[in-house]
């Protein structure tokens, strides 16, 4: 009995340091709706600014805990700058915007560290004074971790007191509630933003500081702690303190009590009950419905068929992407065919994404499930590679078949979230089941058909797949199917009233979505021979948002354009050092300074130069 | 556009190039290395400094046969699709003669499946996965640094000495812990018929929660523990299990922890007395590695690590193929690194003709705390050629070439 | 008189304990424009959300043309010829006016499932002659989110007869619009729907508008029906009187923005 209570014990120092972490999460995302992947940096900044400051004060108990709270200011003003800088800028943009912001100051943040601080793994001091254990019913436990149990409790106390007592936390509730009825107040917004990002960010750093007597301190540390803080901000309920601090606790004890159950799912089993509760409560256990439609930002134009110039130049680009492998040297045909797959996947991304106003932040999940389907075909039926790519989009179809219909029960960011959490699970269990997938060995040997062998074979395999993909892709934007899609982005209200049933279409658009994206997993696989999981895994989802987002969001042809650019920019400045960093400046000035994307920008600079038609003037 | 533009440049640059083969008697060799230098830099910044080491002392030497050696090193950021593009581009582009590098398991099995495809050389330089060599193992891959199941076996015979009969393991939840589980398990049942395993804990890698982990082992109550994880996760574990005192009275034998990139990090938390495998730096006395040694403190101005001497040993394999080999075609090269000797700051050691895998082998003994620092002591060299299975083990875990 | 398009009988809704809707029942004739009228919370949009299946009633009877209606979600009442304008206009902002009212057209045809042929093309005559109808046909081309707000209102009447319906629901038609807009607007509906015989159910706060278009108006207040009639009726009602008493006007009156 001591022994679980012992266990329990541990399960809570776990949970408050979790929700140490997802409060601030919970918070920012609350008021300003931003999804702050660069959380999980302002937490391993604070972990890493406490190591530092503590070594001059070796030893001293005020030292250790001044060093912390330090740490944890430090932090709430970098946090600051990035809100004052960049945030700032995109609060009324759609949330990916936001989102490829906060990933992109991920990317600079893991430079900025690994140039102030080095690379090596760090291990800091315990804490002084509380360095031993207690004895609780004969069993040991760390007296550090029992100030982590109370702190927990204490903060969340404190944030409650802040967030009811004063007038400035009353403020915050009500923007949670209502962003613009705080706007038509009077308040000062912008201010009480910034106010909020400090606040967020300090409890970030102090969450990443207080860790300094129990981890070390390492590079991988930001973005293993913030898959973690979304699930618990998801399951507790986005913008829900108290939801964190439940969901904090359910899964501190579940990985406490689960290691002695089911050492070997301890990766899963988070992403699994996070799914069965958003599948009983769409918006967490103490989330509420989103209130407001979310907000479009800019009013889109409609759409029109291509130019005679755009066509021109689409046919121009055709006619190069044919004769190109005779021009060309291998490797330029090599990167050509990343450029297809890519081109392919993220134009699946964006026609859900942005003609049906469904924003997936786990759009590699059906990418992943189309290379596995195939290899699974190579593997383990002896199939060939024909059969395989067939079996590629049934996978994904398979996989966005069962995660859309709870998908497409939720809009906005919420929607995004779920998505996120679908691709987990289908990461995390391709990681862990390793008898069928190879775990992190992946599956090997998944080559092309001979026909199809010579990187020029496979290369034309690539561009009539995924350029017929593409091509199929723009015409259903263009069929009822996808204008009623479009409609239901701008006034879901109205469509159903138009005895449209919104939902069947929009699930119809992510399978269709999921279809394209395993294709290009299929095409992908066989062109590297091997699959392992990190192309479920979150960066590969945020290099589609980027790809999306760098072409032009409102753009048909951006998702290319943004593939083309955003693989040869990476094949390209991968061989400087500090490349993260350079990525992440350009993908944070894209979308402050041009987001409309490169494609949206050329067609501004068409439109303004007379050679593509202005709306206006159309009529 | 774009592509066209591109294209346009790499025929202009290829054209470029093959004109300076034609001016140039003394072309470089050229090496393509390909590694996960911005993702791991606590791992690689050492290896990095070991083979650029190497690379100046061969070529201050007067290269291979005249010619001088060059790498091109390609970051992959830890993606195994990324490090397939770079070795096609290092292939087609960069001309390279062969392919060496990779950390991560997962893209060394990705380029050892592609050198195998591509019918190009490939020397994996620091991942463990016994599947490099074994079940994925081909005709143009070797590999260098000592396999799982190797520095498991050299454990195992040191745990069997022991006495514990009652063993805990704790891994990292994926291929590599489970790997060097289930090869830890196989060779110490080997040797003590009656050993049992009580209890397995599966932490996430690089994610452990340790309270709950050594909890768990300690309800078991073993007589020994095997630790596979590393990095953070090892230095969670050590605290967590020095402050409940898990590892008094107890047999730990943990895998790489001797390394000084994981032990360093420890400082006076290090733990003691556990039997592990890693490199005792400064404390080794033979000529050969007292050279490398003072020539890496003298170019770097820090002892070198494990990664350093993997990096260094890197070169020197392949500086002995080069010279050995008559013609540089994977053929030939394959041919000529079967059973090649390499002298190195490690010892000699040889590629063996069975598996590929290289003898070079590790440094095996106990943990201490000497200065507020981690320290090994009472350690040898085990010398990666004792612990091998059997050639007819090897032949059925390897496919037919 | 031939059977009524739409008979409510004992439609009742309440939230909690509060009766938001009790016990009312009309009838509606073909070709009849009934106007719905009660101070603000009196239950006029309730009753029209259980009308088009928006929400459910907790008792009482709904028949289109004979048939139970009640129940039913929106798009099957959408589907039995109902139509219905919002007091906010609905229209989607990213179309141009042409594609707004192909859309409802599409869906009428059950097209929104074709995922191959290209959409401009579908149904342009069909929605050329009702922005005719409407008067927007020379707006055909442009985008709706620049639409001015009268025009608006002109484009959801045209998405609103899309599908030949037999009885508009309108909620304040006019909301929002410059007085004689209004009349103009309204005029164009009366017209339309004479023509078309299509029944029109609609609520309104400008009493000019009632009184100079609707053939009969019923009043509600605190979810009942206290009067119903013709125009002249229900002016010198005594219930009515009392109801709107001592706010200067005979009716509420409401700030138009």
């Amino acid at each position: 009995m001591s022994f679980y209570f012992a266990q329990f014990l541990t399960g809570l120092s776990s949970a408050s340091s979790l929700f140490l972490v997802a409060c601030g999460l919970s918070l920012i995302f609350g008021v300003t709706r931003v999804v702050n992947f660069a959380h999980g940096s302002f937490y391993m900044l604070g972990a890493y600014v406490a190591y530092a400051l503590v070594q001059f004060v070796p030893g001293s108990i005020l030292g250790f805990w001044g060093s912390v709270l330090a740490a944890a200011l430090i932090v709430a003003l970098v946090g600051v700058v990035v809100e004052i800088l960049i945030l700032k800028r995109i609060y009324n943009a759609p949330e990916l915007y936001q989102l490829v912001a906060t990933f992109g100051v991920v990317l600079l943040m893991q430079d900025a560290i690994l140039l102030i601080f080095g690379g090596d793994d760090q291990f800091g001091p315990r804490a002084p004074g509380l360095d031993s254990v207690v004895r609780v019913f004969g069993e040991p436990i760390p007296e550090y971790d029992l100030v982590l149990i109370a702190l927990g409790p204490i903060v969340l106390g404190a944030l409650w007191l802040l967030l009811n007592r004063t007038r400035w936390g009353i403020l915050v509730r009500a923007a949670t509630l209502d962003r613009e009825m705080v706007a038509s107040l009077g308040v000062n917004q912008s201010w009480l933003f910034t106010t909020v990002f400090f606040l967020g960010s300090f409890l970030a750093g102090l969450g990443g500081a207080l860790q300094l007597p129990r981890v070390s301190i390492n590079l991988l540390m930001d973005l293993s702690i913030i898959a973690e803080a979304f699930v618990v901000v998801v399951i507790g309920g986005m913008g829900s303190i108290p939801g964190a601090f439940i969901a904090a606790l359910l899964i501190g004890e579940l990985n406490a009590f689960g290691v002695l159950v089911l050492p070997q799912a301890t990766i899963v089993l988070a992403f699994v009950v996070m799914a069965v509760v958003l599948v009983i409560r769409p918006y967490g256990l103490l989330g509420k419905a989103e209130t407001l439609a979310h907000v479009a930002g800019q009013v889109e134009l409609p759409i029109r068929p291509a130019s005679t110039l755009a066509k021109s130049i689409a046919g121009l680009l055709l006619i190069g992407l044919v004769v190109m492998p005779f021009l060309a040297g291998e490797f330029a045909i090599v990167l050509a065919t990343d450029v297809l797959i890519f081109a392919l996947f993220a134009a699946s991304l964006h026609f859900i994404m942005s003609n049906g106003g469904m924003v997936s932040f786990g759009h590699a999940a059906y990418f992943g499930l189309g290379a596995y389907g195939a290899a699974f075909v190579i593997k383990y039926a002896g199939g060939s590679m024909e059969l395989a790519l067939l079996a590629a989009p049934l996978m994904a179809a398979a996989g966005a078949l069962i995660f859309g219909w709870f998908c497409v029960r939720l809009s906005g960011v919420y929607m995004a979230m779920l998505t996120l959490a679908a691709a987990q699970i289908v990461w995390s269990t391709a990681y862990q089941w390793q008898d069928l997938t190879g775990g992190d060995d992946g599956l090997l040997g998944i080559w092309p058909s001979e026909w199809a062998k010579s990187k020029t074979a496979y290369y034309y395999l690539a561009l009539v797949l995924c350029g017929g993909g593409i091509l199929a892709m723009r015409r259903m934007i263009f069929s009822p199917f996808g204008y009623t899609l479009r409609g239901g982005r701008d006034n879901p209200n109205r469509t159903e009233s138009i005895g449209i049933n919104l939902r069947q279409h929009q699930w119809a658009a992510f399978i269709i979505a999921g279809v394209f994206a395993g294709i290009a997993g299929g095409v992908y696989v066989f062109s590297k021979g091997s699959i392992f999981p990190d192309e479920a895994a979150i960066p590969r989802s945020v290099d589609a948002l980027v790809m999306v987002l760098l072409g032009g969001v409102q753009t048909l042809s951006g998702p290319v354009v943004g593939a083309g650019v955003f693989r040869l920019l990476e094949d390209e400045i991968s061989r400087l050092d500090y490349w993260r960093a350079i990525l992440g400046v350009i993908i944070i000035s894209i979308v402050v300074i041009a987001p409309e994307g490169i494609a949206g920008f050329i067609k501004k600079i068409a439109v303004k130069a007379g050679f593509e038609r202005n709306e206006e003037q159309a009529s | 556009m774009k592509i066209l533009k591109y294209m346009a440049g790499c025929v202009l640059a290829a054209g470029v190039a093959l004109t300076a083969i034609a001016a140039q008697a003394a072309e470089p060799i050229r090496i393509g290395e390909i590694n996960s230098y911005s993702r791991l830099p606590a791992f690689l910044d050492p290896y990095k400094k070991g083979w650029q080491l190497a690379l100046e002392e061969v070529n201050a030497a007067g290269g291979i046969k005249g010619r001088p050696l060059e790498f091109i090193d390609r970051d992959d950021g830890g993606k195994p699709g990324n490090a397939v593009t770079i070795a096609e581009e290092m292939i087609s582009k960069e001309k390279v003669t062969l392919l060496t590098g990779t950390f991560l398991s997962h893209i060394g099995l990705a380029v050892t499946d592609f050198a195998k495809q591509n019918k190009v050389f490939f020397l994996a330089a620091e991942p463990l996965a016994d599947a490099i060599v074994w079940k994925s193992g081909n005709r143009y891959t070797f590999r260098l640094r000592p396999s799982t199941t190797m520095q498991a076996a050299m454990l195992a015979k040191e745990a069997a000495k022991t006495g514990a009969k009652k063993w805990a393991t704790v891994a990292p939840n994926y291929a590599y812990g489970k790997e060097a589980v289930a090869a830890f398990k196989k060779e110490l049942t080997k040797l003590v018929p009656d050993a049992t395993f009580v209890e397995e804990q599966w932490p996430t890698v690089f994610k452990i929660d340790a309270g709950p982990v050594v909890r768990a082992v300690e309800a078991a109550k073993p007589d020994g523990i095997y630790n596979v994880t590393f990095g953070g996760d090892l230095a969670q574990f050590v605290r967590e299990g020095n402050l409940r005192g898990t590892f008094e009275n107890r047999t730990v034998v943990s895998l790489l922890s001797g390394e000084p990139e994981y032990l360093e990090p420890l400082k006076g938390e290090a733990p003691k007395n556990w039997i592990v495998t890693g490199y005792p730096q400064g404390a080794i006395e033979t000529p050969e590695h007292k050279v490398f040694f003072d020539a890496y403190m003298k170019k770097w101005g820090e002892a070198p690590k494990l990664g350093s001497i993997v990096g260094y040993n890197v070169v020197a394999s392949l500086a002995a193929l080069l010279k050995k080999a008559d013609a540089y075609d994977a053929e030939t090269l394959v041919n000529t690194m079967k059973g090649l000797e390499v002298m190195s700051p490690s010892g000699k050691f040889t590629f063996r003709a069975q598996d590929h895998q290289a003898t070079m082998g590790t440094w095996v003994g106990k943990t201490d705390v000497k200065d507020g620092a981690g320290v090994m002591v009472d350690w040898f060299y085990a010398d990666g050629a004792d612990y091998q299975p059997s050639d007819e083990e090897v032949k059925s875990l390897r496919p037919a070439e | 008189m031939s059977d009524p398009v739409l008979s409510v009988r004992n439609l009742s809704k309440s939230f909690g304990g509060l009766k938001a809707v009790s016990d009312v029942s009309f009838d509606l004739a073909k070709g009849e424009l009934l106007a719905l009228i009660g101070p603000n919370g009196a239950g006029k949009t309730t009753c029209f959300n259980m009308l088009n299946g928006q929400l459910r009633a907790d008792a009482g009877q709904v028949r289109l043309n004979g048939t139970s209606i009640l129940g039913l979600n929106p798009r099957r009442v959408w589907r039995m010829g109902v139509g219905r304008t919002f007091q906010i206009t609905a229209t989607y902002a990213s179309m141009t006016v042409r594609e707004n009212v192909q859309m409802a057209l599409i869906s009428h045809h059950r097209k929104t499932w074709d995922i191959w042929r290209p959409a401009s093309g579908l149904h342009v005559e069909e929605a050329m002659q009702l922005l005719d109808l409407v008067g927007m046909r020379e707006q055909a081309e442009r985008a709706a989110a620049i639409l001015a707000y009268g025009d608006l209102k002109r484009l959801e009447l045209a998405i609103a007869l899309a599908h030949a319906p037999e009885l508009l629901l309108m909620d304040e038609p006019t909301a929002g619009m410059a007085p004689r807009e209004r009349v103009r607007l309204m005029q164009l509906t009366a017209d339309i729907v004479a023509e078309r015989g299509i029944s029109v159910l609609f609520t309104e706060h400008d009493m000019d508008v009632v009184f100079s278009h609707a053939h009969r108006i019923m009043v509600l207040n605190r979810g009942e029906l206290i009067a119903s009639g013709s125009v002249d009726d229900v002016r010198n009602d005594a219930r009515v009187q009392e109801v709107y008493l001592g706010g200067g006007t005979l009716f509420e009156g409401q700030a138009h923005g």
